[in-house]
């Protein structure tokens, strides 16, 4: 398969002092949905809008389908569906003439009814764009990037701010476009939606990719595949919780908000064992869940840090 | 690299349209234009600035400086020997309908006078002669001490040796309404040149609206061309309105061909836009380019005769005045429609204007900032 969108030594540097990216290699192949996980500031708007050739980079190279933003950009618009993280779209312009005029600059534009049907806007395509809800303008902006029937889709942060139903309407229509042969390359800090949308993905931190893979594979690599958490009554110290890593199948441990949390590989080995534990040191569990572990274990274990977190 | 959590399960076709759209050549600038249009329309405060208030200011200004008589002047009588025959010789005095007299003691007098209640302040010495009071610096005060002069001495017994008429004229193309009515479509021009290109872009920029158009193939050159285009069709209308409004409330007499007004101010839109594109060629917030455009409007506001001639400033900086680009418009806008004067004649001033326009459009295009 070809490669989509690739990058060497990405680096980005503003002003000379701050430097936004530094040193990023990525590559997507055509098909795939690939996400760039990481807190604000971690550096993905930048990455997502040098890939988007709207910024130069300070170093490294970009090629989109085998081209360079360079020599040819122009061609290359004509492949690439564009959402930002934040426009403000005019507000006294209908939805519907706002699909015509960002299909108004491609050669070969979709229908906008189309897309206002794929897009759910069908009723509100006479709407001022001022009136709709957030949901309802998110879907604005990813119809204005699907109107030109682009081979690779660029959001940036597609779902921040919205609603649970919006978010799911919105993965709903991403999946769609992977479906139908589309490539999707997009910036979230939401594990969630990592998890459920993305193929792939490189967490970012600081402008650098500290993992790359497949969600469930960094979920295995990193994660374990469960977490346990557990409080009991007296105080844990370092010492104690070097303790409950001795436990069967634990993989690594560490506190969190007073909880105790345990990466586990097999609970069913691990939780006996706890219990007995506790029971010999003679406190009392106060507290005991077992979940699957996510992409948020995954950052917590390579950052030390939230993904909320600044 | 392992398989991804939720696979496609069923491969559904985008549904493909039977006969695939195909754009020309100028579909984007169409469409641009005629966004832009739809939106100045939709927008009350455009309406409102570019078609309204200029109408009443015109209003307004003309009914302030209408012509009408000439106001009475107003007398102060210092009370004493000797006031009641000034009071009489100004009374039976041929012009003495011009006159509003009020006699007083000194003090009040010379108080009212301070304060421009009395134009001038007459003070019989008690020997059958007079003094008058009054202030040179005040075109009002002159006039009254010059008429009230007159008055006395004629009602006194002074004969005139030279016989003198006077006929009075009022004529459309004379007055002050004239004077103002091309200078308010000028201001008018660079107003909506300056906010509406200017302002609009920037507004644009920090919407992050123009980093959305550079992701797509649009044309940088057709959006440019769109926004001036727009600014052209408003200027018609714009120039339109105001000299009909001119013609019909003032009896505005238009003696140049409504052609090369519409060319004139075509010109001066295009300027203005240059100008004001430049202006927002690098500006990332709408707060700052309002300071920068009301910073480059300001001095041609105060110089290049809007509401007054130029000519009252000091000769030496004509040349300057006379280089802005807003003095060549509204001194070009008065030639051709006060006068009449050829667009042939007109050259120096549309040179001035293309210079400006033309340099500002250039270095804009150089500096302009999409993202």
């Amino acid at each position: 398969m070809p490669t989509a969108i690739q990058c060497r030594d990405l680096r980005k540097t503003y002003d000379g002092k701050v430097e936004a990216v530094r040193g990023l290699n990525l590559e997507v192949q055509t098909g795939e949905c690939f996400g760039l996980l990481g807190p604000n500031g971690a550096g993905k708007t930048t990455t997502i809008e040098i890939l988007e050739g709207l910024l130069a980079p300070t170093s490294g190279d970009v090629s989109i389908l085998g081209h360079t933003w360079r020599e040819n950009e122009r061609e290359m618009r004509e492949w690439l569906g564009i959402s930002l993280q934040e426009t403000r779209l005019s507000e006294k312009l209908t939805v519907r003439e706002t699909i015509e005029l960002f299909a108004s600059f491609y050669r070969q534009p979709r229908s906008s009814d189309e897309v206002l049907e794929q897009l759910q806007l069908t009723e509100k395509a006479d709407s001022w764009v001022g009136k709709l809800s957030g949901g309802q303008r998110q879907r604005l902006a990813v119809a204005t990037a699907l109107v030109c029937n682009p081979r690779i889709l660029f959001l940036d942060e597609p779902t921040t701010g919205l609603d649970p139903q919006s978010r799911r309407q919105l993965w709903d229509i991403i999946r769609g476009f992977q479906r139908a042969g589309g490539t999707v390359m997009l910036t979230t800090h939401y594990m969630d939606e990592a998890e459920r949308l993305c193929d792939r993905l490189a967490i970012v931190d600081h402008g650098q990719i500290i993992a790359e893979g497949s969600p469930a594979d960094l979920i295995e690599r990193l994660g374990g595949h469960h977490v346990v958490e557990f409080s009991v009554n007296g105080a844990s110290d370092g010492a104690a919780l070097e303790a409950w890593k001795g436990l069967p199948s634990v993989e690594s441990v560490r506190e969190d908000d007073g909880l105790v949390a345990l990466n586990v590989k097999q609970p069913h080995l691990t939780i006996p064992a706890l219990l007995e534990a506790i029971d010999r040191q003679g406190t009392r569990l106060q507290h005991l869940t077992t979940r699957q572990a996510s992409l948020e274990d995954v950052f917590v274990r390579l950052t030390g840090r939230h993904l909320r977190e600044q | 690299m392992s398989v991804a959590q939720e696979t496609p399960t069923t491969t559904a076709n985008p549904p493909q349209p039977l006969v695939p759209r195909q754009n020309g050549r100028w579909a984007g600038y169409r469409h641009l234009l005629m966004a832009r249009m739809l939106e100045l329309k939709r927008e009350p405060e455009v309406v409102f600035w570019v078609f309204v208030f200029p109408l009443l200011l015109a209003l307004g200004l003309g009914i302030a400086f209408r012509n009408k008589p000439g106001d009475a002047a107003s007398v102060a009588i210092v009370e004493g020997t000797g006031s009641q025959d000034v009071q009489s010789l100004l009374a039976r005095s041929p012009q003495h309908d011009l006159f509003k007299v009020q006699t007083l003691n000194a003090d009040q007098a010379h108080k009212g006078f301070r304060l421009g209640k009395f134009d001038i302040v007459v003070e019989p010495d008690g020997k059958g002669g007079m003094e008058y009071r009054y202030d040179p610096a005040r075109p009002e005060s002159v006039l009254a001490k010059s008429e009230v002069n007159d008055a006395l001495q004629s009602a006194a017994g002074r004969k005139d040796v030279v016989e003198t008429k006077a006929v009075t004229s009022s004529e459309p193309g004379s007055r002050y309404i004239d004077f103002l009515i091309p200078g308010l479509l000028g201001m008018n021009l660079m107003n909506s040149g300056m906010w509406g290109i200017g302002f609009a872009l920037v507004d644009m920029r920090q919407r992050k609206l123009l980093k959305r158009f550079v992701g797509t193939p649009m044309r940088r050159g057709d959006f440019l061309l769109a926004i001036m285009t727009s600014r052209l069709l408003l200027m018609v209308i714009e120039i339109g309105l105001l000299l009909v409004f001119g013609v019909l409330f003032f009896h505005l007499r238009v003696l140049g061909s409504v052609l090369s007004i519409a060319l004139i101010g075509g010109l001066g839109s295009l300027t203005f836009g240059g100008v004001g594109l430049l202006t927002a060629s690098r500006a990332q917030k709408i707060e700052s380019i309002s300071g920068l455009i009301n910073l480059v409007m300001m001095p041609m506001w105060i110089f290049s005769g809007v509401f007054f001639s130029y000519e009252r400033f000091p000769a030496v900086i004509h040349p300057l005045i006379k280089a802005l680009p807003l003095t060549a418009l509204n001194d070009a806008l008065r030639a051709s429609i006060l006068e009449g004067t050829p667009l042939m004649q007109q050259w120096p001033r549309l040179l001035i204007l293309a210079l400006w326009g033309g340099i500002s459009f250039v270095l804009a295009l150089r500096w302009f900032r999409w993202t």
